[in-house]
């Protein structure tokens, strides 16, 4: 995370974060995006050779303890989606933003779908039909997120 | 491949031992700031509430609060000579009396944690005193434990949890069971009660303070739901927690007196009767 505009990336990592715990109203709990994964794969997108499975592990730590979730539930999600995206990056990169939005999509459910792996064999109390509207919540938002990141990475010039 | 491996492992260690508390403890302190920041709108909206009230809102608050305050005093002076009676009365019987608890007032901070997990952070930690454990009571009745401490906050597991079990009595007919999370905000269930048990609609549930952690007599739930088939060997008996798990603000954090400490503190008392009681 070293180098040109390293500290600009983590900080869109700690607002990633900082979204992910942020209060919401009660109805609109169970629809709360993946905000952190969203900003991973735009990083290891954009980043490939800086951005990986190494970022995607300690930040799925990281919300593991701030979320209170069994440690290693996100990490295992996150290590994936990152080692994936980084894998796709040249392929992703090109594509306009409906089609990115699909990839985007499909990531996003391996990330869930570990999730809930984790949760059945935890025994945890399984999560409704509303747990795979999140992923597509995620895809939707997609655009919004590439652009606001790019502008991000174009201002401070981070490569 | 490698991160995998090792997420594989931390779950399964976090799963089934608890070594990895330290771990988790110290990678909470690390991330206190961004659970401080995310708190922070709502602190800050209160506050100012606070600092704009107007002065007629005020006096009329104070003035409830003098009138309930009265209320309770009165309340309490009773309670304190039913107190003393019970002690004296269990001295005679040579059972062993547990005085009182000591509790700490503690505020939820405004912070979502995993939507398909029931916790709650507040803000008090290892600096208050707080420990792994400790049972979390809101104004009504008993919310939950605390499962993680950091020096600064620490986390709780509320009695609806599904991976939550609290042992409970029937008020009414003192019978013991275990009163189990269901994964919803106002639902318990009580699993392990045979058809014919001595148990009604609208019985009061309280803790029984065996397995040690909650202090015993504290409200817990209302049984809502029962459904006695003849062909089951358990009821299936549904209690909705008496605590206002989605709403309280502010929580009590208990610390159970042991029994052997009250008995010397009873006698202590019982010695010199002019000195006022220090527990609360």
């Amino acid at each position: 995370m070293s180098g040109r505009g390293g500290w600009m990336v983590l900080l869109t990592f700690l607002v990633a974060l900082l979204m992910m715990i942020l209060p919401m109203p009660e109805w609109a709990r169970p629809f709360r995006p993946q905000w952190v994964s969203l900003t991973l794969i735009y990083w290891c997108i954009a980043l490939p050779h800086r951005v990986g499975v190494g970022t995607g592990f300690s930040l799925g730590i990281a919300l593991d303890v701030l979320t209170g979730t069994l440690l290693g539930q996100h990490a295992l999600g996150l290590s994936l989606v990152a080692f994936l995206a980084v894998q796709l990056h040249a392929r992703i990169r090109v594509f306009p933003f409906w089609q990115q939005a699909l990839a985007v999509l499909v990531l996003l459910v391996i990330e869930h779908l570990f999730a809930l792996w984790v949760m059945g064999a935890t025994g945890q109390a399984p999560p409704g039909l509303l747990y795979w509207v999140i992923p597509l919540i995620g895809a939707l938002l997609w655009p919004w997120v590439f652009v606001t990141l790019r502008d991000v990475r174009r201002r401070f010039k981070i490569s | 491949m490698l991160a995998l491996v090792v997420s594989i492992v931390l779950m399964v260690i976090d799963h089934r031992f608890s070594q990895l508390q330290q771990l988790r403890s110290a990678l909470a302190f690390v991330t206190y700031p961004l659970h401080f920041l995310a708190d922070l709108p709502v602190t800050a909206s209160l506050w100012l509430q606070e600092v704009t009230a107007t002065r007629s809102h005020l006096l009329e608050d104070n003035s409830t609060l003098r009138a309930e305050n009265l209320k309770l005093r009165a309340e309490l002076q009773k309670f304190a000579t039913l107190q003393a009676e019970n002690v004296r009365l269990r001295n005679l019987l040579d059972a062993s009396y547990k005085v009182g608890d000591r509790v700490l007032i503690a505020e939820l901070s405004a912070v979502d944690l995993d939507p398909y997990k029931q916790q709650v952070v507040i803000n008090k930690g290892k600096a208050s005193g707080v420990y792994e454990g400790q049972a979390v009571l809101d104004a009504d009745a008993v919310m939950g434990q605390v499962i993680q401490v950091t020096p600064l906050s620490s986390t709780v597991l509320l009695i609806t949890d599904p991976s939550h079990s609290i042992p409970v009595q029937v008020l009414r007919s003192g019978l013991r069971t275990i009163a189990v999370g269901s994964g919803r905000i106002n639902e318990l269930n009580l699993p392990y009660l045979p058809t014919n048990s001595d148990i009604q609609l609208g019985d009061q549930l309280v803790t029984s303070g065996l397995g040690g952690k909650f202090p015993p007599g504290y409200p817990v739930a209302k049984v809502t739901r029962i459904n006695r088939s003849p062909d089951n060997a358990f009821a299936e008996i549904v209690a909705e927690p008496t605590a206002h798990l989605d709403r309280s603000r502010e929580v009590l954090l208990v610390w159970s007196v042991q029994p052997e400490t009250a008995l010397e503190a009873a006698a202590d008392t019982a010695a010199d009767e002019d000195q006022p009681e220090q527990e609360p």
